[in-house]
Parts: C-alpha cells; sequence; structure tokens
C-alpha cells in the first residue's frame, strides 16, 4: 500500500470521529475549547502510535485467544506512562486534561487500531496508520473544540474577542457538543464525498 | 498464532512483566520532577498571594486538618522573627463546586485584610465556574481587600442569593458557594495560625471543624522549631 496514502486516509477517508465516529466519549467531554480538543487529540495520538508499533511487533508470538487482554495491557502501560510524563514536564497541559488522560485507555480509537490495523500489518506501516489516524483525531478535536469555543465562548485559543457576554453558553456545556459534532459531521461526510 | 493453556500463561505473563517494568522505570524517573512541579506550584501561588508584602523567607508551612481529611495548609512570610503575612491554602470544606471542591490560596495580612486570591484547583465547567480564575472577576472582587473575620460576622460573607454581599459568577451559583466556602475555610485558618481564635466555636465552617494537629496553634507562631515539626506532620 502506498505510505503517504496510509497518512492520508486517517485524516479523511477514515477519520476515527467523523467517519469512523469512534471515541465520542473523549471527544464530547473534551473538547470545550480549542486547547483543550488540541491536548487530548495529541496525547491520544501518541499513545496511538506507540502502541499501534508495539502490537506489530508482537503480533506473532500472542495467541489470538489471549489477543485483547495484551493489547490492553499494553495501551495501558503507554497511558500511565504518558500521564507521568505529562505530570513531571508539563504540568500545565495535565492540569485541564488530567481527568481525561486515563480516559484513554479505554478509547475505542486505540483498541480498534490495534485490532484494525497493527495486528495485521508491519511495523512501519502501523506506525504511519497511527500517525494518520492520530492526525485525523486531533484535527477533528481541534475543529470541534474551536467552533465550541468561538460560539460559547467569543474566544479561540484563549483569545478573547471581548464579545463573551452576548454568546450562547449552551455551546460550551454538554448539549453544544452534541450540536457542534452533528453539523461538523454532516459538514464533512459532504465535503469528502466530492 | 495457535492458542494453548501454556503459551497462553506464559506471554500473558511475559507481557504484564515487560509492561510492570517499564511502569516502574518511568516512575522513577519523574518521580522527583513531579514532585518538584508540585512545590514549584505551590511556591508561586504563595508568592503571587503575598505581592506588595514585604518579606525575607516564608516559613515551613503547617498542616491544619478537618474531619473529611481535606487538608488545610498555612505559610507564613517572615520579616525578621515578625510574621508579615499568610497564606492559606483550602479547599472548600463543606460545599462542592461543580465537579469536586474548589481549592484556594489566600494570602492574609497580619490584621485579617485579604491581600490577594488565587485559584489552586478547580474542576468547573469551562467558561462557566471557570470565570473564578479570571483577573477581575466578581467574586475576587468581592473579597479582596476585605477584613473576611467581619465579612462573616455581619453575615456578608455569602453570595447575594443568599443574602450575603459576594457577586456570584453566574445566576447559578454552585461555583460561587464553593469558592465562598473555601473563603471561609481560609478565614478560619487564618484566625487559627495567627493565634486570633479564641474558642474553637468561632472556627466551625458550617459544620467542618478545623483542628491543629491537636496543639495549641499560637505557640507554633512563636516556636520556631515546633513550627518547623508542622509541615511534616500531614
Amino acid at each position: 500500500m502506498n505510505k503517504l496514502k496510509i497518512v492520508l486516509s486517517g485524516i479523511v477517508k477514515n477519520n476515527p470521529t467523523f467517519v469512523l465516529v469512534l471515541g465520542m466519549c473523549p471527544t464530547l467531554g473534551t473538547t470545550t475549547s480549542a486547547e483543550n480538543g488540541m491536548g487530548m487529540g495529541l496525547a491520544t495520538m501518541a499513545v496511538l502510535i506507540m502502541s499501534n508499533l508495539v502490537i506489530s511487533l508482537v503480533k506473532n508470538i500472542i495467541p489470538d485467544k489471549v489477543r485483547i487482554p495484551a493489547f490492553i495491557v499494553i495501551i495501558a502501560s503507554f497511558v500511565t506512562i504518558i500521564e507521568m510524563l505529562m505530570k513531571a514536564y508539563v504540568p500545565a497541559l495535565y492540569a485541564s486534561l488530567g481527568v481525561f488522560i486515563p480516559l484513554i485507555v479505554v478509547n475505542c480509537i486505540i483498541l480498534g487500531r490495534a485490532e484494525a490495523f497493527a495486528s495485521k500489518n508491519n511495523a512501519f506501516d502501523s506506525v504511519l496508520d497511527g500517525i494518520g489516524i492520530g492526525l485525523g483525531f486531533t484535527l477533528s478535536l481541534t475543529v470541534i473544540g474551536s467552533v465550541r469555543e468561538m460560539l460559547g465562548n467569543g474566544s479561540i485559543f484563549g483569545w478573547s474577542f471581548g464579545i463573551s457576554d452576548y454568546t450562547p453558553l449552551i455551546f460550551v456545556l454538554a448539549p453544544g457538543a452534541f450540536l457542534v459534532l452533528g453539523y461538523l459531521m454532516v459538514l464533512f461526510n459532504k465535503l469528502a464525498k466530492r | 498464532m495457535k492458542s494453548s493453556l501454556l503459551n497462553m500463561t506464559a506471554v500473558l505473563f511475559g507481557i504484564t512483566l515487560v509492561a510492570s517494568a517499564g511502569v516502574g522505570a518511568v516512575n522513577m524517573i519523574t518521580a522527583e520532577p513531579i514532585e518538584q512541579a508540585k512545590a514549584a506550584d505551590t511556591e508561586n501561588a504563595v508568592k503571587a498571594v503575598l505581592s506588595g508584602v514585604d518579606f525575607d523567607a516564608i516559613a515551613p508551612a503547617d498542616t491544619l486538618m478537618n474531619k473529611n481529611n481535606s487538608t488545610v495548609v498555612v505559610y507564613r512570610a517572615k520579616k525578621g522573627d515578625d510574621v508579615a503575612a499568610y497564606a492559606v491554602k483550602t479547599p472548600s470544606l463543606t460545599k462542592n463546586g461543580f465537579n469536586g471542591k474548589v481549592t484556594l490560596m489566600v494570602g492574609y495580612l497580619p490584621d485579617g485584610v485579604v491581600n490577594d486570591i488565587v485559584v489552586v484547583e478547580q474542576n468547573e465547567t469551562p467558561g462557566l465556574g471557570t470565570r473564578m480564575k479570571d483577573e477581575g472577576n466578581s467574586l475576587y472582587l468581592s473579597v479582596r481587600g476585605k477584613n473576611t473575620w467581619e465579612m462573616r460576622n455581619s453575615g456578608a460573607l455569602a453570595v447575594r442569593q443568599d443574602g450575603g454581599e459576594v457577586d456570584a459568577l453566574t445566576a447559578a451559583t454552585i461555583s460561587s458557594r464553593a469558592y465562598v466556602n473555601a473563603i471561609e475555610a481560609a478565614d478560619a485558618a487564618f484566625r487559627i495560625a495567627s493565634g486570633q481564635a479564641g474558642a474553637q466555636e468561632p472556627l466551625a465552617v458550617s459544620g467542618a471543624t478545623l483542628t491543629c494537629d491537636g496543639r495549641q496553634p499560637a505557640q507554633q507562631s512563636e516556636n520556631g522549631p515546633e513550627a518547623q515539626e508542622g509541615g511534616k506532620n500531614e
């Protein structure tokens, strides 16, 4: 398979948020602002690349029946490691994403890619798939976060337009997450079909 | 690969062994930076709430505890042998915010006037409760520069919806009530630490009673070595 295609397919054709509709819990929960969405996306991408790499390397020694527990142990270890590294070196990011990091373990994108891609392909392609899907997830979350922040709080990446008193707060709250996600999904699929 | 009892056991054992060794190794590397990051956070917050106060050193912290195992910590900023100001770090003791406790660092001048306030930890709704962190928000402006003890006695230390004089952030007052509750706790802790508390009774913060590790708090502030022990006594 064409290497560039693997990366691009994760962003457009197999976009985890808008096409595969995987990992909705962190998507809806963390996209209250552009910065939070992007942080969650990048943290997930880091775990995804590492877990894809390791799983594709050990896929031949794992017996089929214990495949899933083995994958979960690998993923959980990487999440714990990333959590500790974030706490130590980027405490500000950890402060805003802390609660969501453990959720990466059960993010179905990661297990989904381990099952669907990494356990069937070689290490290099699996890393590329991790980068592609990770970028797709990061971009989607950043866009959703930006839209919600702009509509709900009158700012983007913390830069205020000075109109926050007049913006509908509902977009920062849970109902706004569903509204924005739904409309962006329609828009994305309309554009991607062309 | 075909599964047999032997290879399943062996592979799972191997993977968990390697995984836990990896997590353990990273933990050893990061344990120290994590501690440093936490300490630096606290130090910055202490310095921030003592802005404008003239002091040479911050004495080791005293830990006051309450029943719910929430930790209340008092830092003393010293100028020579005198205490120039107090910084109290406390969670909201009896009222939670929207997603758990709100933890504040409150700087007190010796006369009981609030010098400055920093929100140390909160999990409020972004755009709503998180405004308590913004510069010049209504909660902050309602309390800063005031004597919180006088406010408590006159009933002014409560959001307007509860008959007080504190302007809440929004019409829904969950986050604001937690903030005010933490201020109350800070005031109680300050009065214990500065030795202005007469009886235990005025220290009760809506049901949660602060104690001072079973020792007389006023002695700690006068007694250097004793105060140092207080920090370890968590």
